[in-house]
């Protein structure tokens, strides 16, 4: 895989490829999502990057009625809430995202441990472009 | 085993001092720290000079965002009369005057100083609803605001979390909710002052003035059950389980133990004191418990030498109804997901075995995020020095108190162990 830091900027680089990257520690295996360029069990900082497969389930969620900024230009407010979430990968780390497809009006209709499909929502172009996390169910 | 953690000599508390908590039009941060600092010298029982003030240590979130101000320190530093003496501001998110009362305690403990100022403010209510969400979520993590994350919603996951391992409901939270309205009256600086009885009637009398159909609950759960008396914030979390929007400022006075009794013939004494770092929803290890607040509770029990038996009430941090639930737990006062049979059963009521939030908590007293840490030990001073007049828990001789404080989503959490001697 080609050379990009371990960081928060290229983990959103690669979002904006439509790819969710993790960082493998080289010396004890330990996966992380989003990356870290150093390993905080032994240390080592010799990472490699992993593709994460994109599949996981809905660890926790919740529906939001009175959003930040950023979600208020997304169009979401008391009316028409969001859904976010912690998404535990199927390779076993987490990863916080929009949950999209899910009816954030009828929350019990959301359940936890539902499977769940990587999606990416771009705004922007060219140099502006950015990217949210986001999955959906399977 | 690790050696014990100890102070390398003792530090006391002998004066504290609130501002009244609320939404002030005609006050602001300085004036609110004003009111604070008045009631401590006040406080004081055989009285202070406030020019023997070595230091001052405060908390503050960001008042950057809320009033486009920084740099609080030597302005209330100033405000007060301790500069041109040092001021040093802490900032942990709704734990910065924790942290604030955590770096005094540790700048006597070290010889350094005998005497300082601890205390925090914070000024929200000149924001929309909107723009406080918005600061508040600074707080989070990185990847969490990315994704729309706010405050309350990150304690609806984890109450989704919570429910779906251990089978509790909203249903469990409202229990928390109504026995924070039922103590706030019986405090006469709390920033909600009304049972949930109390808002069910007044909002019955609103609907009959303006000749509107005059709404029914059958108790409490039902109006609490009510969208449209109780909407949702953040799923689960709805209106009546967070805590309001506040301004408000909180000080304590801090000296040396062997010269405590110069000001008083009642101090208390800093029995446990811990802190510990959260790491995030991603890489929290479990979603039904902060890893920050057990490593708090950690190192102020094994400080202390105490057990969570030991503590005979605690103010714990429920900024969300959700949060009280989490905390009881991860402070070893009930098991982990026994905590929410606990509360339904009354033993956290203020006449239960194990009193929580005996001042109506965050969620009635008011959360000015700054100034929380030390609001709360200031309830657990006046608890313990028998001065809580008709929120006092009875028929207890109360010798030990304690306070949580949490930051973030989990990022920064404290544990306090207050004795009296």
């Amino acid at each position: 895989m080609e050379e990009r830091t371990f960081s928060d900027i290229s983990f959103r680089q690669y979002l904006n490829e439509d790819k969710l990257m993790g960082s493998r520690c080289k010396k004890c295996g330990a996966l992380y999502t989003p990356p870290r360029s150093l390993c905080i069990k032994c240390y080592g900082s010799e990472m490699e990057w992993v593709k994460m497969k994109g599949t996981g389930r809905l660890a926790a969620f919740t529906c939001i009625t009175v959003g930040p900024k950023l979600m208020i230009d997304e169009g979401f407010n008391r009316t028409n809430p969001y859904c976010v979430g912690v998404v535990e990968l199927d390779e076993g780390t987490r990863v916080d995202a929009r949950i999209e497809g899910v009816d954030a009006r009828n929350p019990e209709t959301i359940k936890v441990g539902m499977p769940l499909h990587v999606d990416y929502l771009h705004r922007e172009e060219g140099a502006n472009l950015t990217t949210f996390l986001a999955f959906k169910p399977v | 085993m690790k050696k014990q953690k100890k102070l390398s000599r003792g530090v006391a508390v002998v004066g504290a001092g609130m501002s009244n908590f609320g939404m002030f039009k005609n006050k602001d941060s300085k004036d609110l720290f004003v009111d604070a600092f008045n009631e401590m010298i006040s406080s004081v029982d055989k009285g202070v000079d406030p020019n023997e003030i070595e230091a001052l240590y405060l908390g503050n979130f960001t008042n950057d965002f809320f009033v486009h101000q920084g740099h609080w320190g030597p302005i209330i530093s100033d405000l007060v009369g301790i500069a041109p003496k040092p001021s040093t501001r802490t900032e942990g998110a709704c734990a910065s005057s924790a942290l604030a009362f955590r770096e005094g305690v540790f700048a006597i403990a070290s010889g350094f100083y005998d005497m300082v100022l601890v205390g925090g403010v914070e000024e929200m209510s000149k924001c929309t609803t909107e723009e406080v969400a918005e600061g508040l979520a600074l707080g989070t993590y990185p990847y969490e605001g990315n994704v729309g994350f706010t405050f309350p919603g990150v304690f609806g996951v984890l109450a989704t979390a919570y429910f779906a391992k251990y089978g509790a409901s909203h249903e469990d939270l409202m229990n928390i909710t109504i026995k924070s309205h039922e103590t706030a009256p019986l405090n006469p600086k709390a920033q909600i002052k009304l049972t949930i009885r109390d808002i069910m009637r007044n909002k019955m009398v609103k609907a009959e003035k303006q000749g509107k159909p005059v709404p029914q609950w059958e108790d409490e759960k039902a109006f609490l059950r009510d969208p449209a008396a109780n909407p949702v914030v953040a799923w689960p979390m709805k209106l009546f389980d967070c805590c309001p929007i506040s301004d408000g400022a909180s000080c304590m006075l801090l000296v040396a133990e062997d010269i405590a009794r110069n000001f008083t013939d009642d101090p208390l004494y800093v029995k446990g004191i811990g802190q510990g770092s959260g790491r995030g929803l991603h890489a929290a290890g479990d979603l039904t418990s902060m890893e920050a607040t057990k490593n708090a509770a950690h190192e102020a029990y094994n400080m202390s030498g105490l057990t969570p038996a030991d503590i005979q009430f605690s103010e714990v941090h429920d900024c969300f109804s959700m949060a009280e639930l989490l905390h009881i737990e991860d402070l070893g006062f009930f098991k982990p997901g026994e905590g929410y049979k606990a509360i339904a059963e009354g033993l956290t009521k203020r006449d239960g075995s194990k009193p929580i939030n005996t001042s109506g908590g965050l969620k009635c007293k008011g959360h000015p995020v700054g100034a929380t840490g030390v609001g709360q030990l200031i309830e657990v001073w006046k608890q313990l020095r028998n001065e809580a007049g008709k929120r006092q828990i009875p028929n207890k001789d109360l010798r030990i108190g304690a306070a949580h404080n949490l930051g973030g989503t989990g990022g920064t959490c404290t544990f306090t162990i207050l004795e009296r001697r």
